[in-house]
């Protein structure tokens, strides 16, 4: 039988939750790596012991771990048990913890500053690992999308990591703003059809894709109209959450942005708004059903100053159309005085005959929905603010 | 031996002790005690110094016999009673936050 494994990184550490094909019952597991900030976790698609982790910190800096085993057990790829645990010169080794720029001219990214805050040149400074994304044939291939905002691609399982540098230095770079959240590359969507295109999406920058394997990048941003930027419909700056795309229908993308929830129907290339009947079109998560391209879960936020939903109903919207047309989700919900918020990697699906829907918020409740949204449960109720979720569907 | 504390972060880190003795060879500076113990703890290379520039991560600080020595030359000599192992070398994260 089928069965499920959620994968919750918090505030405070990382929790395995996992349930058979019923999503009734869950044990937890945890926390893993206890006091530090777990932003992302993610399973290989074709090796899903696989688990890379992306533990940080402000005092202490990024640490990426690696389990082989599901997550029961855990190393840092560079320092693997049993190897020597120093280079031949001594030095003691932690290369999978290296994010260096590439400046270097041989790439064609010689870029140094983007633009901070008050429009003034900022040097580039990685801080820490957002998102993971592995590949989707190679379990040994992952990227990380990176605060101050790129891609870097391990081919080793994690140990090195080599900056996709054509992202910044296509020629926009210089131009990136942090969100209030930093300049963060948060989103990495890989085409199962095409290996070589890849979408990113940025906040404040937006959105970019490559066709040639991320040698070169464009901005794919037409149709977005953001007033809080000088220019409501440049080319760059406007603070994308989150974008995502069903694997059956690559060209589709769909994208919520600071306000409004957009799509796109040719790569990104052109992008039209479907916020419709939604109470608020502010929000972070977007998601695909699993088995249903055009069935698509948002979670309104009631605005960019009030970060909780609207009237206090924490309500999932669901529109079965791709847009326009949607309903709230509500039963097994908080109705009354709920004042969480819900991030933008805090949301995903499993691969279930029955697609679930889960979600993690700030106040450290992880709900699921067995029924593709109908019905929702309570997974855990006290966790560390849940930072993201993803789940994994395993035989 | 050179008795260096570190702060609950690194030690679950490191999954060491809060306390731990470390021969360090001379000149017994900061920056051996740090290499020393990177050395026995590889999983701490950069989380106490950048990997990328060797310097001080901005938020952690360096104290010995009551004295924050977090801005002082990495490779000034350390003090006797540290070397001797009668007062500890701290590391520690620095206060903030709620």
């Amino acid at each position: 039988m089928s069965r499920v494994r959620i994968l919750a990184g918090t505030r405070k550490g990382a929790f395995i939750i996992n349930a058979d094909g019923k999503r009734d019952k869950w044990t937890i597991e945890g926390p893993h790596f206890g006091g530090w900030e777990i932003y992302h976790m993610a399973g290989s698609p074709v090796s899903p012991e696989r688990i890379y982790a992306s533990q940080t910190s402000d005092w202490f800096g990024q640490i990426i771990q690696r389990s082989d085993d599901g997550g029961k057990s855990w190393m840092q790829p560079g320092t693997p048990p049993g190897e020597p645990t120093t280079t031949p010169d001594g030095m003691p080794k932690a290369e999978s913890n290296k994010f260096v720029y590439d400046t270097s001219k041989e790439t064609g990214a010689p870029l140094t500053t983007h633009q901070w805050y008050d429009g003034t040149p900022h040097p580039w400074e990685f801080k820490r690992v957002w998102h993971l994304e592995p590949c989707l044939s190679d379990p040994d291939t992952v990227f990380a999308g990176v605060e101050d905002a790129g891609l870097f691609k391990s081919t080793d399982g994690g140990e090195n990591w080599k900056e996709v540098s054509g992202l910044r230095g296509h020629g926009t770079g210089m131009q990136w703003t942090p969100g209030a959240g930093g300049m963060c590359l948060h989103s990495i969507l890989l085409d199962k059809n095409d290996p070589e295109r890849i979408y990113v999406a940025i906040s404040a920058a937006g959105a970019f894709r490559t066709d040639d394997g991320g040698k070169t990048w464009k901005p794919i941003t037409r149709g977005l109209h953001s007033p809080y930027i000088p220019d409501p419909t440049a080319e760059i700056g406007h603070c994308v959450h989150r974008i995502a795309m069903h694997p059956s229908h690559p060209d589709v993308l769909f994208m919520q942005k600071h306000w409004d929830v957009m799509r796109s129907d040719d790569r990104g290339d052109n992008w039209y708004e479907v916020s419709g009947n939604l109470p608020s079109d502010f929000g972070f998560p977007i998601a695909v059903h699993a088995h249903e391209p055009n069935t698509i879960y948002v979670v309104p936020i009631k605005s960019d100053s009030e970060h909780y939903p609207p009237e206090g109903k924490l309500r999932v919207y669901r529109s079965r159309n791709g847009g326009n047309e949607w309903e709230a989700l509500t039963r097994g919900l908080p109705q009354e005085n709920c004042y969480v918020n819900v991030l933008r990697d805090a949301m995903a699906i499993d691969r279930l005959d029955q697609c679930g829907i889960y979600f993690g918020t700030t106040g450290g409740q992880i709900y699921c929905s067995p029924d593709s949204g109908d019905n929702w449960i309570t997974v855990a109720a006290n966790l560390p603010p849940v930072l993201s979720v993803e789940v994994q569907t395993l035989q | 031996m050179i008795r260096v504390m570190i702060p609950f972060h690194l030690q679950t880190l490191a999954q060491a002790d809060p306390e731990i003795a470390l021969d360090v060879p001379p000149p017994r500076t900061a920056l051996a005690v740090i290499r020393t113990l990177e050395a026995k703890y590889p999983t701490l290379r950069g989380a106490i110094l950048d990997l990328e520039t060797g310097k001080r991560r901005p938020m952690v600080r360096l104290f010995v016999c009551q004295e924050d020595i977090s801005h002082d030359s990495m490779e000034k000599p350390l003090p006797k009673d540290v070397i001797d192992g009668k007062e500890p070398f701290l590391i520690v994260g620095a206060i903030s936050g709620g």
